[in-house]
Formats: structure tokens, C-alpha cells, sequence
């Protein structure tokens, strides 16, 4: 094992080893808890070649990227660059080693200028060590020159685009003299002008020898900028080809390829009445012109890639993000739902995709996190709160539901995912809900915990509860639902039937 | 749900944690227990067996208690009150000229002296609900953080008690109104709303939203609390504490000035911590702040017993608040890694 110190000594020194590939893993495996994110995966990336990563949200190739990165580092499994084997400590571990990262999220910071920013931490000083600004933007426009890139390096980057922005994270990494250059899903923010100039940097780049791992969910740009390909699936490697050699179809075929097992208790239950009927909702610049119902009994699917808007929606229909336009009617009456109170009081229930930002109250109790939106209108005499009564109720539902603690005193910042899960639950159950919104319900918990909780939904379907289930897992969409609503782009691309849904088809309309 | 047979597993113990409060209450006796030795080797007396001394002690952080009380809630939102301070003093300058005998020779109003004593007690308390709906309002409504709305308050607060009389003390109060701050009735004040607050903040609605907002605003706000409303209420109650310890102020030293209250807010603040609130926000309890303000009033009276310098009282003080904090984030990391 070679220290990244040593490495760094040898690529400096130009004596690079001449190994097959520039950066090569093997067999790596990550584990969080509750969830193994990558299993015995491998990859290849060869000089002067783009590299797509393909594959459904929670393939793996988040994590992969970030074993790469140096933000995690494997369990097990070897990193190989320029044929010495290396273990990456940090992010700027990588960094110095030649690895760097453009993000999907920008890091650069808006208030300072483009020089600044591309060179922070190496700052030119003068003898008096202050910093050459004279200099830093000489550099910076030399730099900016071999990249044919036309961006004044003086001018504040909060003034600037996306786009720009994107150029310049990628001069940054080009300054470090990387020859590993990570793009997650660079085109997401970009309009077509942007990313015709943003291909043409990544083939020049290409040209120069350098190694670009590049992360997409469109099929389009798979064959326009990348020489090859890796698929992932559920944490595994599935397999590399040329883009050249295969169709659009292979490729779907390859990403959701698996068999649908039979674990979801779908059950046919009676469908009653529409309860919820949506009209042409939009939410300026967000999601625009979402209409549908759904009835009691029922189960609507919501697909789409991460960012569609999916959980917009659901946002929106809740009153956290009220709608800028269209209506939203329950059992026949029109509803102004202005915010989750009053979304509350109309029967719905919203178990939110991030537990941890909007669902749970980490440092509190099972208890106080259970009793939070019942309090609302129930159990307080006088402004004091039943306590009793509510303890009772709550711990009936945490039995029902199987919370697995000790007592409802614990911190639910100790519990597992699915047992926080469970809480929330918990929390909107108590309430009574005629609507059940769940976003990403089974997210990062275990396989026992998510088969109990669509059991559950079962249950409250065949109790009449109509539900809104928002998923990125396509099996528990394909498993749960009555009807499909696939979206794209803030816009709802098609509904599908139980009968006549299929992976593909939901893929095919996600990502267009 | 109906379903009961799944309930069938042995009802769970709800177990008895030791209150959080102990450690804390430790740290208080070890603090009286250092000066009742240091006492006996220095002074050669005891610092814990003289009731008189422990009476003034307690009064004389009464005043700082009851902000406290208030200021704890505010910060179990995730919030900050700088306020306090010059609301006691803006407070106590305007109560108080409505407050004035009929036999003193320049009040501010010539022709309102003599007033019952309800009067400058509610227009003392209103006017400090009114400063913290301020605060509340450019909170929820502005979304400026609370460090930087409070800090306008408490400049301009402070600017009011000035321009009022144009510094001029308000005296010659009425003895009914004086009474307020007569005797031990500051501190019977200050553990009144303190236990009335206990209370509200653990058996009431109010209390449970007020650290839900605290641990996680998104979530509180997707559980359907109106945050912005509950807001302007949590700082509306520790506007009225700073306005109550104002009339409580002017009352003990039967004069009103426009410096009264000065760092008080902060003297409050500590109080808050040291007794185990966080100022990250969703934790702290009332009990805490009572003994977090006591700490305080025994190091103050526990130096003057020494007859420490005053100059060493403030630099020891503050470094005391320091290491509390410190030895309470250490506590939690610790608890995390279990």
C-alpha cells in the first residue's frame, strides 16, 4: 500500500507508473447501517475516455463516487491509481492526488470572486505574504484560456449563472492538474447552448487524456458524450460496455433488469369514492398543470427520477409549499389548503421523505415526537395536555406498529431508521388521516421494518385511507399501487394501470 | 386501527430516569461547599449557616431569575432575547413615572400622581409583552435571526429609558407600589413564575410546541404548528418577564434610572445555560434556570464573603460560565456515543 503522500511525490516527478488503467476498483463494499449501499463492485476507467455511471437512485452510484471522492472510504475492496494501490483519507487527499469532484450541488463560495474561488488555499502571496491578486488573475485567465472559457475572473460568482458556476468548478479541478475529473449529473441545471459548450470542455479534457467518470440519468447524453458505460443495480455491479454497442432498451433492460419478487401484500380491496382530487396544480418554476384523483381504498404510485418535482407534489398538496395555481378538492369540496394546519384539519397526513430534516425531533422522546400532530385539536383540557390519556394512546401504537425500544422515554436520535420511521407513522395514524401522503416511506431501512410498513399500508387501505406513495424504489411502487403517475421534469409524463405497468414503461416515461 | 391482538406484548415499563437536573445540582453544591471551606480557613466563619446571607443572595439574582424564566423559553425555541436588559429599564422608567406620590415635588406627570398601584403594574407588563411581540413579529414575519432583531431592541429600548425623562431618575414611587420589591416578595416573584412556567412548559400545549419548534422547525411546521404565531408568543412571555422584573427593579430601589438592567440579558442568558439549556435549541427546563441563576448568586455572594477583589469576581464569573458550558457539551457528546 502506497501512502497518497508517496503517490503525490511520484506524479510530480512525471515517473508515472504505466499501468492499464488510470484509476481501477475492485471488489468494494460499503455498509451503513441498516443498508449495504455498495457489494463487491468494480470498475475500470481508462485514459482519454468518459465513463457514464448508469443506473435507478440507490444503485450505488453515489456512494461509489464517493469512495472515489475520498468522502468514504470502502470496507473492504481495493482503489488502484495510475497502478498503485491507494487509500484516500479525505476529499482533498483525492484532491492532491489528482481525483476531484464537480458536485451536483455547487461548492463555491458566492460571496467571494472567481479567482478567489479557483485558487483557495493557494493563493499567489507577494514577499510581504499577501495575496498577488495581480497575479491570481493572470493564472486564473491562463487557465480559463485553455479551456476556452470566457468568464471574468474578478467578478463576484454570486453574480454568475449555474452554468458558470459549473465551468468554474471544473477550471478548479483542472488547476489541481487532476487527471480524474467526477461529473455528477452535470446537465441537470443547464439549458441546451450550456451543455453543447459544456461537452465540448469535456472532450477536450477527453483529448488531454484524461480520465471523466460521469454520472446521468439521460439516455441521450450516455451516447453523446460517454465512450463507455457501467451499470449498478441495488448496490452491484451489473456490468461495462461501449455505448456504441448497445440500444436504449438494453440499457433499461440492464438498470431495473430483476425480477419483481412477490413481497408486497397488495390486496384487492374495494375502491370507494374519490376523496382527493387534484386540478391542474402547479407551483411556479417548480412542477405546473398536475391533475388527478384518488380514491378511498386506493393506492396512487408517484415515479420519477430524484428532482422531477415528485415530492413537490406532495409538498404542495400539504400546504408546506401552498400551490401558486389550481385547485385541490376533497370529498367533492374545494379546499384552500394555505398550510399544513389547515391540511391537517382536513384529514390528511404527511410522512415526509427526509426523517431527519422534516419528520423527526431528534433529541425528543418516542413519546413527544409520537404526540406531535395530534396535540393539535385533541387531548389538552384547558391548554394542558392530557397527559395520561395520550400516553396510553401512544403506547398502544407504538405496540402496534412494533417500535423496538425499551420505553417511550428513549431518544428517538437512538432508534433505527425503521423504528424513527415507525414513530412517524405513529404520529400521523394518531391523528385519523382520511389521506395518507408517504414520501419515500421505506427509505435506508431495513428489509424486515419495510415489509411490516407496507403491511401496514394495506391495512389502512382496506380501512378505507386513500394514499399517495411517492417512491424511488420502482418494485414498491410497481408492488403497492392501483395507478402510477410518472413525472418528469415538474411535469406528470403519463399514468399507468397496475394491469399494464412494468418497469420499463415507468423508466421509459422518467426519463424521456 | 382496531386491531388488538397485537398488543398483546407485556405493558413496558415507563423507567425513571435521574433528572437532568443533578448534575448541575452537584456543580451548585460543590460551589457553596468550596466557599463554606474556603470560608472557614479565610474568614473563619461559615458561609452556608448565616440565613441572612443566603436571604440576600436570592435576592439579589430575583430579578435576573425572572428574565431568565423567559429567556429559557426563547432559547429552548432556538431563539435569542439580547433584549431583556434595557427592557427592564425602559420599563421601569415608564411604570414608574405612573407610580409617583402626590407629595413629591417634580413628577413626570403632575397631574397622574397618586395613582392605585394597578396602573404602573400593568402599563410595566404591557409595555414589555408589547417590546417582545416586536421582537416576535420581525422574527416570524421578517425572518431575521433573533440575535440581530433583539440586539435592535435592546438598543432602542434603552434609547426610550434614556429620552423618557432625558435621563432624569423617576422617584418618590408610592410605598404600594415600592412593596413589590419589599422584603423576600422579589424572590416569592421570581419562584412564582418560575413554577408557573415549569408547569406550561411541560404539562401544556404551548410548552410541548415550544420544544418541538426547537428540535426541528421543518418538522414542527409539516405537524401542523402555526411556528410563526407560537413565536410571537414565546417572545411576547419573556418580554413580559423583562417587564415584570423592571416593576421589580424600580420597585427595590424605590427610584427608576435609565441604566437599570444593564447586562442583565446576558447575566440571564448564563443562568439559561449554565442550568443546562442548549442554545442550539429543542432542550432546557425551567428547574435548570433556577438553579443556573442561584449558581450564579452564590459566586457573586460567595466573593464578596471572601472579600475577593471585584475586579477577580468578574474575570473567575466568567470563566466559571465558560467551563459550564464546556463540561455540559462534553456530557452530551458523551451520551451520543453510548
Amino acid at each position: 500500500m502506497v501512502s497518497p503522500q508517496t503517490m503525490r511525490a511520484v506524479r510530480e516527478s512525471g515517473a508515472v507508473p504505466n499501468a492499464p488503467y488510470l484509476l481501477e476498483i475492485k471488489n468494494a463494499r460499503k455498509e451503513f447501517p441498516g443498508v449495504v449501499a455498495l457489494d463487491d463492485v468494480s470498475l475500470q476507467l481508462r485514459r482519454g475516455t468518459v465513463h457514464a455511471l448508469m443506473g435507478e437512485n440507490g444503485a450505488g452510484k453515489s456512494t461509489l463516487m464517493k469512495i472515489i471522492a475520498g468522502i468514504y472510504t470502502p470496507d473492504s475492496g481495493s482503489v488502484t491509481l495510475r497502478g498503485a494501490d491507494i487509500r484516500l483519507k479525505s476529499p482533498l487527499d483525492a484532491l492532491e492526488n489528482g481525483i476531484a469532484m464537480i458536485h451536483q450541488e455547487l461548492n463555491l463560495m458566492p460571496w467571494m470572486t472567481v479567482a478567489e474561488n479557483i485558487w483557495i488555499r493557494r493563493e499567489p502571496l507577494n514577499r510581504f505574504g499577501f495575496v498577488n491578486h495581480g497575479q491570481l488573475n493572470r493564472q486564473t485567465e491562463e487557465l480559463f484560456a485553455r479551456l476556452n472559457i470566457d468568464i471574468d475572473p474578478e467578478v463576484q460568482v454570486s453574480t454568475l449563472s449555474v452554468a458558470s458556476r459549473q465551468m468554474i468548478e471544473i477550471a478548479k479541478a483542472v488547476s489541481y492538474e487532476s487527471d480524474v475529473l467526477i461529473m455528477d449529473e452535470p446537465t441537470s441545471a443547464l439549458t441546451e447552448t450550456e451543455v453543447a459548450h459544456l461537452f465540448r470542455i469535456i472532450r477536450d479534457l477527453r483529448d488531454q487524456g484524461k480520465g471523466i467518470i460521469y454520472i446521468t440519468h439521460k439516455m441521450s447524453e450516455l451516447f453523446d458524450i460517454a465512450d463507455e458505460f457501467s451499470v449498478f443495480r441495488d448496490g452491484r455491479y451489473i456490468g461495462t460496455h461501449a455505448s456504441t454497442d448497445v440500444t436504449r432498451d438494453e440499457i433499461i433492460r440492464m438498470m431495473v433488469g430483476r425480477e419483481i419478487i412477490q413481497m408486497f401484500p397488495k390486496e384487492d380491496v374495494p375502491i370507494g369514492e374519490v376523496v382527493l382530487s387534484i386540478k391542474d396544480l402547479s407551483l411556479d418554476g417548480v412542477f405546473s398543470d398536475i391533475s388527478f384523483d384518488v380514491r378511498a381504498g386506493e393506492i396512487l404510485g408517484i415515479a420519477g427520477l430524484v428532482g422531477s418535482g415528485r415530492s413537490n407534489v406532495a409538498e404542495t398538496i400539504f400546504g408546506v409549499t401552498p400551490a401558486s395555481s389550481g385547485t385541490i378538492s376533497i370529498n367533492g369540496q374545494l379546499v384552500d389548503i394555505s398550510s399544513p394546519t389547515v391540511a391537517i384539519q382536513n384529514g390528511m397526513a404527511f410522512i415526509t421523505e427526509d426523517r431527519k430534516e422534516t419528520g423527526c425531533l431528534l433529541m425528543l422522546d418516542i413519546q413527544e415526537n409520537m404526540q406531535l400532530a395530534v396535540l393539535q385539536d385533541k387531548y389538552t383540557r384547558f391548554g394542558f395536555v392530557t397527559q395520561g390519556k395520550l400516553s396510553a394512546v401512544c403506547e398502544d401504537m407504538s405496540q402496534k406498529l412494533r417500535v423496538k425500544t425499551p420505553s417511550l422515554d428513549e431518544r428517538v436520535e437512538n432508534l433505527s431508521g425503521g423504528n424513527q420511521q415507525k414513530v412517524l407513522i405513529g404520529r400521523w395514524l394518531l391523528t385519523n388521516p382520511k389521506i395518507l401522503i408517504l414520501d419515500e416511506p421505506t427509505r435506508g431501512i431495513d428489509v424486515g421494518a419495510k415489509a411490516e410498513i407496507h403491511k401496514l399500508v394495506t391495512q389502512l387501505v382496506r380501512q378505507g385511507v386513500a394514499v399517495i406513495m411517492i417512491s424511488s424504489e420502482l418494485p414498491e411502487v410497481l408492488g403497492m399501487s392501483d395507478r402510477i403517475m410518472v413525472m418528469h421534469h415538474g411535469r406528470a409524463t403519463g399514468f399507468l394501470d397496475r394491469s399494464e405497468a412494468d418497469q420499463v414503461k415507468i423508466m421509459e416515461l422518467a426519463a424521456q | 386501527m382496531t386491531t388488538t391482538s397485537e398488543s398483546l406484548a407485556p405493558a413496558r415499563v415507563r423507567r425513571r430516569k435521574l433528572p437532568t437536573e443533578l448534575s448541575i445540582l452537584l456543580v451548585l453544591a460543590g460551589i457553596a461547599l468550596t466557599f463554606e471551606l474556603l470560608g472557614w480557613i479565610f474568614v473563619g466563619q461559615s458561609f452556608l449557616l448565616n440565613q441572612q446571607r443566603l436571604t440576600i443572595m436570592i435576592l439579589q439574582v430575583s430579578v435576573v431569575g425572572i428574565i431568565a424564566v423567559g429567556v429559557t423559553q426563547v432559547i429552548i425555541t432556538g431563539g435569542i432575547d439580547l433584549s431583556s436588559g434595557s427592557v427592564v429599564g425602559m420599563t421601569a422608567m415608564i411604570a414608574a413615572s405612573f407610580a409617583q406620590s402626590a407629595d413629591w415635588a417634580r413628577p413626570v406627570y403632575p397631574g397622574l400622581v397618586g395613582l392605585p398601584v394597578f396602573i404602573p403594574l400593568l402599563i410595566g407588563l404591557a409595555i414589555g409583552t408589547l417590546a417582545g411581540i416586536i421582537n416576535g413579529s420581525l422574527i416570524s414575519y421578517t425572518k431575521i435571526p433573533p440575535f440581530i432583531a433583539t440586539l435592535g431592541m435592546m438598543v432602542s429600548a434603552r434609547g426610550v429609558a434614556k429620552w423618557y425623562t432625558k435621563g432624569q431618575p423617576v422617584s418618590g414611587l408610592t410605598p404600594d407600589f415600592t412593596s413589590i420589591g419589599y422584603s423576600i416578595w422579589p424572590v416569592v416573584i421570581f419562584l412564582g413564575v418560575a413554577l408557573i412556567f415549569h408547569i406550561a412548559l411541560r404539562y401544556t400545549r404551548y410548552g410541548k410546541f415550544t420544544y418541538a419548534i426547537g428540535a426541528n422547525p421543518q418538522a414542527a411546521r409539516v405537524s401542523g404548528i402555526n411556528i410563526e404565531k407560537h413565536l410571537i408568543k414565546v417572545y411576547a412571555i419573556a418580554g413580559m418577564l423583562a417587564g415584570l422584573a423592571g416593576l421589580v427593579t424600580a420597585a427595590r430601589a424605590q427610584t427608576a434610572q435609565a441604566g437599570m438592567g444593564v447586562m442583565y440579558e446576558l447575566d440571564a442568558i448564563a443562568a439559561a445555560v449554565i442550568g443546562g439549556t442548549s442554545l442550539s435549541g429543542g432542550k432546557g427546563r425551567i428547574t435548570g434556570t433556577v438553579i443556573g441563576t442561584i449558581i450564579l448568586g452564590t459566586m457573586t455572594s460567595g466573593f464578596t464573603f471572601l472579600r475577593v477583589d471585584a475586579y477577580y469576581q468578574e474575570i473567575i464569573k466568567g470563566m466559571i460560565i465558560v467551563a459550564a458550558v464546556v463540561a455540559d457539551q462534553y456530557r452530551q457528546q458523551k451520551r451520543k456515543k453510548v
